[in-house]
């Protein structure tokens, strides 16, 4: 019980400490943000559930098997995916691997700092990680070379090159889109090397059903989606649904607020609308 | 190409760049003599008038001069006075003696604590710090309103020449609108909507940037805004 207060108070230290920043939202903008949201305004005129403008631009990295830049507003993430031959799993000998990480550059924003990887985007790296894999979006069983001694392992990196917020969201478009235009490199069977530079002209056996993230926040009693970075520094709560469509995959709360039954249920309604949206711009790129 | 026909037009420079060679010119702002040469010591457009060289920097940190009003955030308080963040490479000190009240020593933190946003103006730079007034007329704590960050180097567009343009925005808009130098602007208007219309407008600004004849590019935009069927509510406010 001794160590529960004195994290809290550890807590309130750190939140006090980070005020003091001046990237930091200031207090006067965050009540203006909840004000506006009482009469359903928000803070760049948009409406609640309304995303900003998205762009998806393939065959950024020369390197990587697959990589698309993705923009949402003024957010930007890179994500390149990378493969690789390794061991299976004890757990699972005849599937392939699948690693999802993300790294949050100090370009991106003044708030992310070099060194170990921070709370947030461990966060979104296992969010997408969870997004991908239970949706069986890869088809993990057709990546085995060779049962409990070879299979694939694939590598999805995410990197932040602009912080206006939903980071998230774009991440998981970026994850899908990437997985979309990779090529399998090719293997050579007798050298047990993978020739980097030269692919094959298969690509990463995917399942029809296409996985998304779609982040709301909730601040006051208002649920919005795609937050700006003032909107997500005034969120209370915000709940991410991983979704293929028709059913949900995956699901977390992020936050200490709480939700209602009721909300719970507007926020799954209105993921699912959100989903066509973006499945719309995706559908392009995907073609 | 000559030196002269160089000179006409205004250049994009990275530092280091050697902008001119020769002893006809004198050195300005964001440029520094080196031998015989001129070199940028920062990113932006390079421009000589009357032989003068200057840079116009297009992007970069706010650095603090005497007589600029900023907006900043009160980072610490000392014994005497509250320290400032204002953007600028060292912190600016806030002398209680520079508030316009009588404030007890005990009592700083009543007055402006840690985290609070407010507008000052700065009495001088030291090789040191950064001093700070706010004795004079719409200084002090903000209360109330929208603080955005834009680029500080894009103020001067969105003040536009003696102002022009930043009265325009506040005629249209019915907003109180306070430019921080250091790139940091304060919005207070009755409504919502215009409040939001403010900030729409100065966003326009800060885009447009490199467009030439701006202010009457902002009055057609606001022509066209007006029209625009979601601003009704905006006038029948007004």
């Amino acid at each position: 019980m001794t160590g529960f207060y004195i994290k809290l108070g550890v807590a309130t230290k750190e939140k006090k400490h980070k005020m003091a920043e001046l990237y930091e939202t200031s207090d006067v903008t965050r009540e203006r943000i909840r004000k506006y949201l009482e009469e359903g305004k928000r803070f760049d005129g948009r409406k609640p559930d309304e995303f900003r403008e998205i762009t998806i631009e393939p065959g950024v990295s020369k390197n990587a098997e697959g990589s698309v830049r993705v923009k949402i507003g003024k957010t930007e993430v890179l994500v390149g995916v990378k493969m690789g031959v390794g061991e299976p799993y004890p757990d699972s000998p005849d599937r392939g691997n699948l690693m999802v990480t993300a790294e949050f550059l100090p370009l991106s924003s003044p708030r992310f700092e070099l060194g170990p990887p921070k709370f947030n985007s461990i966060e979104v790296g296992r969010l997408i990680d969870r997004i991908i894999r239970e949706s069986k979006f890869i088809e993990l069983e057709k990546l085995c070379i060779e049962e409990g001694k070879k299979v694939w392992s694939v590598f999805i990196d995410i990197y932040s090159i602009n912080d206006d917020g939903n980071l998230l969201d774009a991440a998981g478009i970026g994850a899908v889109a990437a997985l979309k235009v990779a090529r399998i490199p090719k293997y050579d069977e007798k050298e047990e090397k993978i020739v980097y530079g030269e692919w094959t002209s298969k690509n990463i056996p995917l399942s029809k059903d296409i996985p998304l993230s779609v982040t709301l926040h909730k601040i006051g009693n208002s649920i919005i989606v795609d937050p700006t970075r003032e909107e997500e520094d005034v969120s209370e709560t915000k709940l991410t649904i991983g979704s293929s469509g028709e059913y949900i995959s995956s699901m977390q709360k992020g936050d200490e607020k709480s939700l209602t039954i009721e909300e719970m249920h507007q926020m799954i309604d209105l993921s699912e609308k959100l989903y066509k949206k973006i499945y719309l711009k995706l559908e392009k790129f995907i073609k | 190409m000559t030196e002269k026909e160089n000179s006409t037009e205004r250049k994009i420079v990275t530092p280091g760049e050697v902008i001119l060679s020769g002893n006809d010119y004198l050195p300005g702002e964001g440029t520094e003599k080196i031998g015989n040469d001129i070199v940028a010591f920062r990113y932006g457009l390079a421009e000589e008038i009357n032989r003068l060289v200057k840079v116009i920097p297009l992007s970069g940190v706010y650095h603090p001069r005497r007589g600029n009003v900023v907006i900043g955030k009160i980072n610490n308080i000392t014994f005497n006075g509250w320290l400032m963040d204002i953007g600028s490479p060292d912190n600016a000190f806030l002398s209680v003696a520079e508030y316009p009240k009588f404030v007890h020593k005990s009592e700083l933190d009543m007055v402006m604590n840690i985290g609070d946003m407010a507008v000052a103006k700065i009495k001088e730079v030291n090789r040191k710090a950064v001093d700070l007034t706010m004795r004079l007329k719409g200084l002090g704590r903000i209360d109330e309103g929208i603080i955005i960050q834009v680029n500080p180097n894009k103020v001067p567009r969105i003040i536009g020449k003696e102002g022009s343009m930043i009265n325009l925005i506040k005629e249209e808009t019915g907003c109180n609108i306070t430019v921080g130098q250091n790139g940091f602007i304060w919005m207070k208007g009755d409504s919502i909507e215009k409040e939001l219309f403010a900030k729409k407008a100065i966003m326009f600004v800060t885009e447009k940037s490199f467009v030439s004849g701006l202010t009457e590019e902002i009055k057609k935009w606001f022509e066209k805004e007006k029209n625009h069927p979601s601003m009704a509510d905006l006038k029948e406010k007004k």
